[in-house]
């Protein structure tokens, strides 16, 4: 046992507590957490500096306005509704079209605008949200995610996860839904993470419940070696979500949408760890020596291309 | 820099905690564990009495005045709406019950706990006043003379004479001259007063002592006699049976000189029994009390300080934060995942009332049962709010439920059921059937293993009795332990299920 953990000190894989200590405690201010926990502000934010983002329908923020909820909906066929202070992917719903009066889900339920309304209200007491205070619940464009993750999905949308430190893209995933994960994207509930190189974009090692696989659990599709479309562009955006909210240790998803390119889904304070499970690298150096930099460029661009660097760098 | 800091400020502690718990440990000498106990004496009296109709109640029991050789550590008068005066003088002190009406068998209780302590040394008797012979009745008088007129011949000091006065007085049913006497005594049904009462005819200052003897698991049912006479230097006690001079071992004085007894006003079918019993009582109560009699103002800043209630309370508090640093312990170093942070201790907690067995069952049968509940509600489409309140009625129902069939069935454990904390068995079942619906029943079943687990090692670890012992008596060591907190909270090593967690690295070498 005392050989495995040389071998993961070696590995250079943070911790929870070290994530918890070195990271989030001393590089994300308490006071900047609500611009991202909460979803909507995030979404202000992102718009107000030309930060592409899903299109967003309509807010609930109070029991009474669920009423109003077919009046939102009302032009759109396909919509996602979703906690603003949710978290770990809980809560959200995403209809992908209508049958008669009811509408069908992402698993294939129908339901009924009674059910809808329910969820909606559970939204808003603050069932999904963080503390359990009252929340809202936003009503925005579903994603139509890019056809080459068509083959390696199972339903629900894949996002590319990065962990941007102090503005540098250090690591990303792409997290694929599964059967077992019910169309979320998160690793914890069985979705699938596939390592991504900084430098082509290309897929690397995928994981699934921790363990390295090849193929797509529900699809058999080969998950490494698929090329992402707009990979400087998505790394630039994601180091400029750094700006947004000067979060230091930010998680960064985005998803592609096959028309409108790379959309910021959501920013997170506290990312997971997984994801050095999915590169099959620790991120401890890297970080380390991020920490130590004296001057970061200021343009999102240079940040990424120091990135890419950085990763190289740490390859050999 | 913030490494030193932290490092110094638990150092800080560490000195602060262990330094005074030193200090109190050497210098004022406080047993360390608790297995060091003193022998204490646990006293009762039981008065009980058939109340007359329509008449007023008084009791009178004379209580231990100051006795040589013991200290009261502590008394109680348990006497139910009677109303309670104690009377304190020269002589001796009584409590005095009084009831205006009352009906049926009525009980009092007086108790006392008592320690030996030699300090307490008898009092030094002035010289008493030789008494003038007393008027003896016309029928009496020579058959006293003749009594004492014979002592006289066959002694050569006051004791001898005493002696042989005693030998006389309780042979006299033998001896036909003695028949009046005998009857006398036999009239106020006290030998040790008529010796006294014989004796101040040859001007023999006396007096009686009576107390009891501390045998353990013995019952009286009246105090003993003795009788003390004054030799012209000292008293000396006598044995009015035999005459035999000295006190038995372990006698506790109870009065001296005091001619009030116990007496009932207002009942028939009065008794009254004394009971002794001998206990272990930890030192250091005994400490605390020695200390304030002495005036040092040491024990007056203690735990010990505090009215006995409190004091049980902050018995149980004080393990609160080495509950704490279990959970700290089994969440960032082993990385055990518990609903809600502080949630096991406080099932640790109800854990100490009902058992752990019992504790264990009692909480699945109440978290299993609301889940079935809490699936129910879950139709109705409630909001959060509302349906937390419903479930936490039915929690309630569930509770009291569980504790009448519990109790109809004959296992009287179930009644401190009532011991969970209930809101927060609603929170764990709401947010179990959270996890569950999505997360899964298998995420949701590691969560609440998880919890009881760390619940069960946290009680474990509170239920250790030295540690009980040592943070109540040294509360200090909360420093100690709150500087062992604050360098968990530094502590930025992997967690041991990660170890699990990031095990894909072990097989390929980076």
């Amino acid at each position: 046992m005392f050989g495995f953990l040389e071998k993961l000190r070696q590995s250079g894989v943070v911790g929870m507590n070290q994530r918890n200590a070195d990271f989030i405690l001393r590089y994300n201010k308490r006071s900047l957490y609500p611009l991202v926990d909460d979803k909507l502000r995030t979404k202000y934010l992102a718009t107000a500096s030309g930060i592409a983002v899903p299109e967003l329908y309509g807010v609930i923020e109070i029991q009474h306005d669920v009423a109003s909820f077919p009046d939102i909906v009302k032009d759109h066929e396909d919509f996602v509704i979703k906690p603003a202070h949710g978290s770990g992917g809980n809560g959200i719903c995403v209809i992908t079209g209508r049958l008669n009066n009811r509408y069908r889900q992402s698993n294939g339920d129908l339901l009924t605008e009674e059910d809808i309304e329910y969820h909606v209200s559970n939204i808003l007491s603050g069932l999904y949200s963080l503390g359990g205070q009252p929340d809202q619940a936003l009503i925005e464009y579903r994603v139509k995610f890019d056809p080459l993750f068509e083959t390696v999905s199972y339903r629900g949308v894949p996002d590319i996860r990065t962990i941007v430190f102090r503005g540098i893209p250090v690591a990303c995933m792409v997290r694929l839904p599964t059967r077992m994960s019910d169309g979320k994207a998160n690793l914890h509930q069985g979705a699938v993470g596939a390592g991504i190189d900084l430098m082509t974009g290309r897929t690397t090692h995928a994981i699934w419940q921790n363990y390295p696989i090849e193929q797509h659990p529900d699809t058999g599709a080969t998950i490494s070696g698929l090329a992402i479309p707009h990979w400087y562009k998505l790394l630039t955006l994601a180091a400029q979500c750094h700006d947004l909210v000067g979060l230091g240790y930010l998680g960064v998803d985005v998803v592609l949408d096959r028309e409108l390119g790379p959309l910021v889904l959501e920013l997170n304070a506290r990312p997971g760890l997984s994801i050095q499970i999915a590169n099959r690298r620790g991120m401890s150096r890297l970080l380390e020596k991020i920490a130590k930099l004296e001057e970061i460029p200021a343009a999102a661009a240079d940040r990424a291309t120091l990135g890419q660097e950085l990763f190289l760098e740490n390859q050999t | 820099m913030r490494k030193l800091h932290l490092y110094l400020l638990a150092f800080i502690l560490c000195l602060a905690g262990l330094g005074l718990a030193y200090y109190k440990a050497a210098v004022i000498g406080l047993p360390l564990t608790a297995s060091e106990e003193a022998q204490v004496w646990n006293i009762e009296a039981r008065i009980s009495f058939r109340a007359k109709p329509d008449s007023a109640i008084k009791v009178t029991l004379p209580l231990p005045f100051n006795p040589a050789g013991y200290s009261i550590l502590d008394e109680d008068f348990v006497s139910a709406d009677y109303g309670l005066a104690i009377e304190q003088d020269n002589t001796g002190r009584v409590a005095r019950w009084a009831k205006r009406r009352a009906q049926g068998k009525q009980l009092l209780f007086y108790r006392a706990v008592l320690f030996e302590n030699e300090e307490v040394a008898p009092k030094s008797d002035a010289a008493p006043v030789y008494p003038k012979p007393p008027e003896y009745p016309e029928n009496l008088a020579p058959v006293i003379q003749g009594v004492l007129d014979k002592a006289r011949q066959q002694s050569a000091d006051t004791i001898s004479f005493t002696q042989r006065v005693i030998e006389q007085l309780n042979a006299a049913a033998s001896i036909p001259e003695l028949k009046l006497l005998v009857k006398h005594v036999s009239r106020t049904r006290n030998l040790a007063k008529t010796l006294s009462w014989v004796l101040a005819g040859a001007r023999i200052p006396s007096r009686v002592i009576r107390g009891l003897r501390l045998q353990d698991d013995k019952d009286y049912a009246d105090l003993e006699h003795f009788l003390q006479v004054y030799d012209g230097e000292q008293w000396r006690t006598l044995n009015i049976k035999d005459g035999q001079e000295g006190l038995p071992s372990n006698f506790i004085i109870w009065q001296i000189d005091d001619d009030r007894s116990f007496s009932i006003e207002g009942a028939s079918e009065s008794g009254i029994q004394y009971s002794v019993a001998r206990t272990l009582q930890e030192t250091v109560n005994i400490a605390g009390f020695r200390s304030a009699e002495k005036g040092s103002h040491l024990m007056d800043f203690s735990l010990y300080s505090l009215p006995v209630h409190t004091q049980n309370v902050y018995k149980v508090l004080l393990m609160v934060p080495l509950g704490a640093l279990v959970v700290v312990f089994m969440r960032n170093i082993i990385g055990i995942r518990t609903f809600g942070t502080f949630m096991p201790i406080l099932i640790a907690l109800a854990f100490r009332e009902t058992e752990l067995f019992w504790g264990l069952i009692l909480f699945s049968l109440i978290v299993g049962l609301g889940l079935l509940l809490r699936a129910y509600v879950e139709q109705l489409k409630l909001l959060l709010v509302p349906r937390l309140a419903a479930v936490l009625t039915m929690v309630v129902l569930l509770m009291a439920g569980v504790s009448v069939i519990m109790h109809k069935l004959g296992f009287e454990m179930g009644l401190s059921v009532a011991l969970f904390p209930m809101v927060i068995m609603t929170m764990t079942i709401e947010r179990m059937s959270l996890t569950w619906e999505e997360a899964g029943p298998a995420e949701a079943f590691k969560q609440v293993s998880g919890s009881l687990l760390v619940a069960v090692i946290g009680y474990l670890a509170m239920n250790i009795s030295e540690f009980q012992y040592m943070f109540f008596v040294f509360p200090e060591l909360l420093l100690v332990l709150l500087a062992v907190i604050l360098l968990l909270g530094r502590y930025s090593g992997y967690r041991l299920m990660e170890l699990w967690r990031f095990r894909a690295f072990a097989r390929n070498k980076p």
